[in-house]
């Protein structure tokens, strides 16, 4: 019999290849490329009064270099506005290459291809530009006050304004026994993956073929905007995403600017082309997330339940919207997490900043959403003298209660905000458990007995995941009953390789170690949206499922023919198609897979086998009319709507009574990412997005200076966590609920890890040191100037009395 | 020195010697080492995360200890024994101690910071074969890594050092054998 695969913590197949230096990343590509390199603005807010490139024409090794002027065509329009949305008033995006106006530091305005990067860099540094200076506008509060502006056509510096409601927030909050206000803020961070962006493109102009190899999230995305900026039919633009190093939100975006400009300047050159960004230009030209500014106003009862709540915030969308307002739309709505709320306000402003752009980051506005909602329980809870777990589950959404609709609502995808299934009350039971929650009032009041600073914090959150349109599986089974297995959208570290052939060694009953799987490449899948919004599992694994379904029944009737049996009496075990009770009765899915192919010549051993003299009813039409040639099955995943995926995280900290130092005793989660298909990868998953979560609440923050200089732009200076950083263990539990959307129960699993984190450590701090935490980061210097304030404040209380 | 004919740039001719064979090479004197290895030895497994020795992706071996192949010059790395992820496979190709490790334990996703790790930790568990959670955690605190949060590189350290201490045995009751 077969082993069950779905639910084992299968080893990674792709790691063979990983760990002995054997992927192929986009850098590792084509050897024989030019190389690009991009003059990048160095002012945050400038007009282009000229550019010079003359110095540049006669350098050895250079083969072109490119202005603005010289782009054509739908090149020379704005890169697309990818996510329009009516409230989006004042989308703006910015040129491939600069036209007459920079408005971030990092800005692309012109490219050089030369035979290698030196050459490129050297010759980039000989440009020529003459600026005048405009006034940057940096950080929310300037953008709020727009005093001035970063687009000329923008008042207000206000991209969007959007407010979604249900009940009367207003009249609940007035009439409600108790209120609280309060301001909160988070800062910017960014996805950081090890890898940067890169991007290599191939013109054959024989077969007149682009091929691009791009490190992105999304290869069908690459290839409908490379045809659209080209030029070109789409049948004529290949693109496929090699070993990927890592993606976090940044890698959807598309195109990037280099993403045209490299195949339009491999087209050109009739010569293979390639970019590769470095750090600082991963820093200064990809995409940061996270910055907002946030008021809330809530009203509830004397048992903690929140009565109206009302939530205003600004969202920094930096200097262009290509990303549309995927992010803010994400804050507003996920902000709700795990509860009940009678009535809901919520009403943001985007705005322009001359700042890189902000875009998805693991996450994507819901760390936000969550800081927001769980700082105002725990507020509550220290309002009302209560355990911050009970006002937490005297607001829960009760297990019975699920398909469970907020108001009228509406999701990122458009769709009804409507949660499919949860047991938040279960969830709440196994975290306190994990960290024996109703017994560390005990462990702090020891620890400040000896002088020492410990408190737990807690977040729960809720994510949608699974986000449609839809995703597409192929799985063909070749004659040598190898199975070979596509999904369009794309791998960064997911083990997407792993998962999916699980899956299809379930589904189909063949050997794991038999199937083959292809993610992101545009010649096996040409229909696809990409990897986000923790949609991989759910979407594609759905999508391969339905598809080894397809390749199933086929193969079964196919074998039911030869068998002369029903297919109700067949099993396919371990590639093998047998008659139930009676194994030695059987056929292989290889032979099968030749049966499926009348052919009218011989090639090999299998094809003699089936050519048309020797397969087949002579009374039929070799192929029926209701069917088609192939052993294989194609079939589309294509939701009503997100699957709801959540989980609570405790964390334990102490401060240092002297540095501030904040450290992690113990770091716990519950996660409920509904039917597990390899928990190895999921636990994976959470790790990493743990010290994501840990950068965000501790560590990482962008420095902008007031003129708009990144001024940490470098490892040595954004302190992302190293091992000695993150907490030493992370003990997790998890919940399985499964969803009733999809044929496998799979909920979302991806970004979880991160989502609740800055909300854990605010809660964590605030308990060890007995006052308000209200922004995120928080450095030592930071929670030791805090610490004085509190400590004046409390002086000057005494004062007064 | 020569020029390059094509860039006009000087050139030396260097040999560098990784994973015991002998490459000669024409770069120039401001190459990178780890561009020589990825570019003119086709050697891509040494990743390059960020160019100014923080991150460590480029950790190669150099005599034996780990250095940053990014902040050393192809034409000062001729004089040393230079091994990259692609060199501590086994004579017969399988997986090396390291990297049979990491495997075993998920010690990576995307992979692009795994070759550096598994350099620096094949040289740590070298001088330590027999590390405790707290060496493993400072055998690995100069590499960066994004997607797994270091539990299961940790994990990774403690069964490479595993494995290389089986294998120790193993070699010493052949040789006891003989």
């Amino acid at each position: 019999m077969t082993t069950k695969m779905m639910g084992e913590p299968v080893a990674r197949v792709e790691d063979d290849r990983l760990v002995t230096g054997r992927g192929r990343y986009a850098d590792d590509l084509a050897p024989e490329a030019l190389e690009m390199a991009v003059l990048r603005s160095p002012h945050a807010h400038a007009r282009i009064v000229s550019i010079d490139v003359d110095a540049v024409l006669d350098v050895a090794g250079v083969h072109a270099v490119y202005t603005y002027e010289d782009l054509e065509g739908a090149l020379a329009e704005p890169l697309p506005l990818l996510i329009p949305h009516p409230n989006l008033t004042h989308g703006r995006t910015q040129y491939a290459l600069a036209k007459d106006e920079v408005n971030y530091v990092g800005e692309a305005i012109a490219i050089v291809i030369a035979d290698n990067r030196y050459l490129a860099e050297d010759a980039v540094g000989l440009i020529e530009v003459q600026y005048e200076f405009l006034p940057p506008v940096v950080g929310i509060d300037a953008a709020r006050a727009a005093e001035n502006l970063v687009h000329d056509d923008v008042p207000g510096n206000v991209a969007a304004t959007m407010e979604q409601s249900f009940g009367d927030p207003e009249a609940d909050i007035g009439g409600a026994p108790h209120r609280l206000t309060f301001d909160l803020e988070i800062e910017r961070s960014a996805c950081m993956p090890m890898e940067g962006r890169g991007t290599v493109a191939r013109w054959d102009p024989d077969l007149k073929r682009m091929s691009v190899w791009s490190s992105t999230q999304t290869s069908t995305g690459v290839r409908a905007a490379v045809a659209t900026k080209l030029g070109l039919d789409l049948s004529q633009v290949d693109v496929i995403t090699p070993d990927v190093g890592g993606g976090f939100g940044v890698k959807i975006v598309h195109p990037w600017p280099e993403e045209v400009l490299v195949p339009m300047a491999a087209k050109v050159l009739g010569r293979p082309v390639k970019f590769t960004e470095d750090r600082r230009e991963h820093f200064i030209s990809s995409a940061h997330e996270r910055g907002q500014q946030q008021h809330i106003d809530v009203g509830f009862d004397d048992d903690g339940r929140i009565l109206g709540l009302s939530v205003q915030f600004w969202h920094d969308n930096g200097a262009y919207t290509p990303y549309g307002l995927i992010v803010p739309i994400i804050t507003s709505t996920q902000l709700i997490g795990p509860y009940k709320l009678p009535s809901y306000r919520v009403v943001f402003q985007s705005l322009y900043t001359n700042t890189v752009i902000v875009t998805p980051y693991r996450g994507a506005g819901r760390p936000q959403g969550v800081f927001a909602m769980e700082r105002t329980m725990d507020a509550i809870a220290a309002y009302l003298g209560k355990d911050r777990t009970e006002v937490r589950e005297v607001n829960f959404i009760q297990p019975d209660e699920f398909p469970y609709a907020h108001g009228e609502l509406s999701f990122q995808d458009g769709r009804p905000l409507i949660y499919d299934s949860g047991n938040y009350p279960e969830m709440m039971r196994k975290a306190k458990a994990l960290v024996d929650w109703d017994e560390f009032e005990k462990v702090r009041d020891e620890a400040r007995a000896e002088g020492r600073k410990v408190g737990i914090g807690i977040a729960c959150y809720v994510e949608g995941t699974g986000v449609g349109p839809y995703e597409g599986g192929h799985v063909q089974i070749e004659t040598s009953g190898k199975v070979k297995v596509s999904t369009g959208l794309t791998t960064q570290g997911q083990g997407h390789e792993t998962a999916f052939a699980q899956i299809v060694a379930d589904e189909l009953g063949v050997r794991f170690e038999d199937i083959q799987v292809v993610t992101g490449d545009t010649r096996r899948s040409p229909y696809s949206v990409g990897t986000f919004a923790s949609r991989a599992a759910v979407m594609s694994g759905s999508a391969v499922a339905l598809a080894a379904r397809a390749a199933k029944a086929k193969a079964l009737r196919l074998a039911a023919d030869a068998l002369e049996v029903d297919v109700d009496d067949l099993e396919i075990v371990d590639g093998i198609v047998r008659v139930k009770g009676a194994p030695a009765s059987q056929i292989a899915l290889g032979t099968l897979a030749v049966l499926s192919n009348p052919l009218r010549y011989a090639f090999d051993e299998a094809s003699r086998a089936a050519t048309q003299f020797a397969v087949g009813d002579p009374t039929k039409p070799p192929v029926a009319e209701d069917d088609e040639p192939g052993l294989e099955g194609k079939d589309y995943y294509s939701p009503m709507r997100s699957t709801f995926a959540s989980g609570i995280h405790i964390v334990i900290v102490e401060t240092d009574p002297e540095t501030a130092e904040v450290s992690i005793l113990k770091y716990a989660v519950v996660h409920d990412c509904g039917t597990l298909i390899n928990p190895r990868i999921v636990e994976g998953q959470v790790h990493g997005g743990v010290a994501q979560g840990v950068g965000g609440a501790l560590y990482e923050r962008m420095a902008y200076d007031e003129t708009g200089q990144l001024q940490n732009a470098s490892f040595m200076d954004f302190l992302m966590p190293y091992v000695t950083e993150v907490p030493e263990s992370i003990e997790i539990d998890h919940l399985e609920t499964p969803s009733p959307l999809n044929p496998l129960g799979l909920k979302g699993a991806g970004e979880a890890g991160v989502i609740p984190g800055a909300a854990a450590f605010a809660s964590a701090i605030e308990d060890a040191e007995n006052f308000t935490i209200t922004s995120m980061p928080i450095s030592p210097s930071e929670l030791y100037a805090l610490r004085l304030s509190k400590a004046t404040d409390t002086a000057t209380e005494r004062t007064n009395t | 020195m020569t020029m390059s004919p094509t860039t006009a740039e000087p050139v030396e001719t260097i040999r560098l010697r990784v994973n015991g064979v002998t490459h000669e090479a024409q770069v120039p004197p401001r190459r990178l080492l780890s561009d020589a290895l990825r570019h003119d030895l086709g050697l891509t497994g040494t990743h390059v995360g960020c160019e100014h020795g923080v991150c460590g992706a480029c950790t190669i071996l150099v005599d034996g200890q780990p250095m940053r192949s990014c902040l050393m010059f192809a034409v000062s790395a001729q004089d040393y024994e230079l091994t990259t992820v692609e060199g501590l496979t086994r004579p017969d190709g399988s997986l090396g101690p390291v990297q049979q490790a990491f495997k075993d334990c998920h010690g990576l996703q995307c992979g692009f910071c795994t070759p550096g790790f598994i350099t620096t930790i094949t040289a740590g568990i070298a001088e330590n074969p027999d590390p405790d959670r707290a060496e493993a955690r400072d055998m690995i605190s100069g590499n960066l890594c994004r997607c797994t949060g270091y539990q299961n590189i940790v994990a990774s350290v403690l069964r490479a050092a595993e494995i290389q201490r089986e294998d120790a045995q193993n070699g010493d009751g052949e040789e006891q054998g003989r």
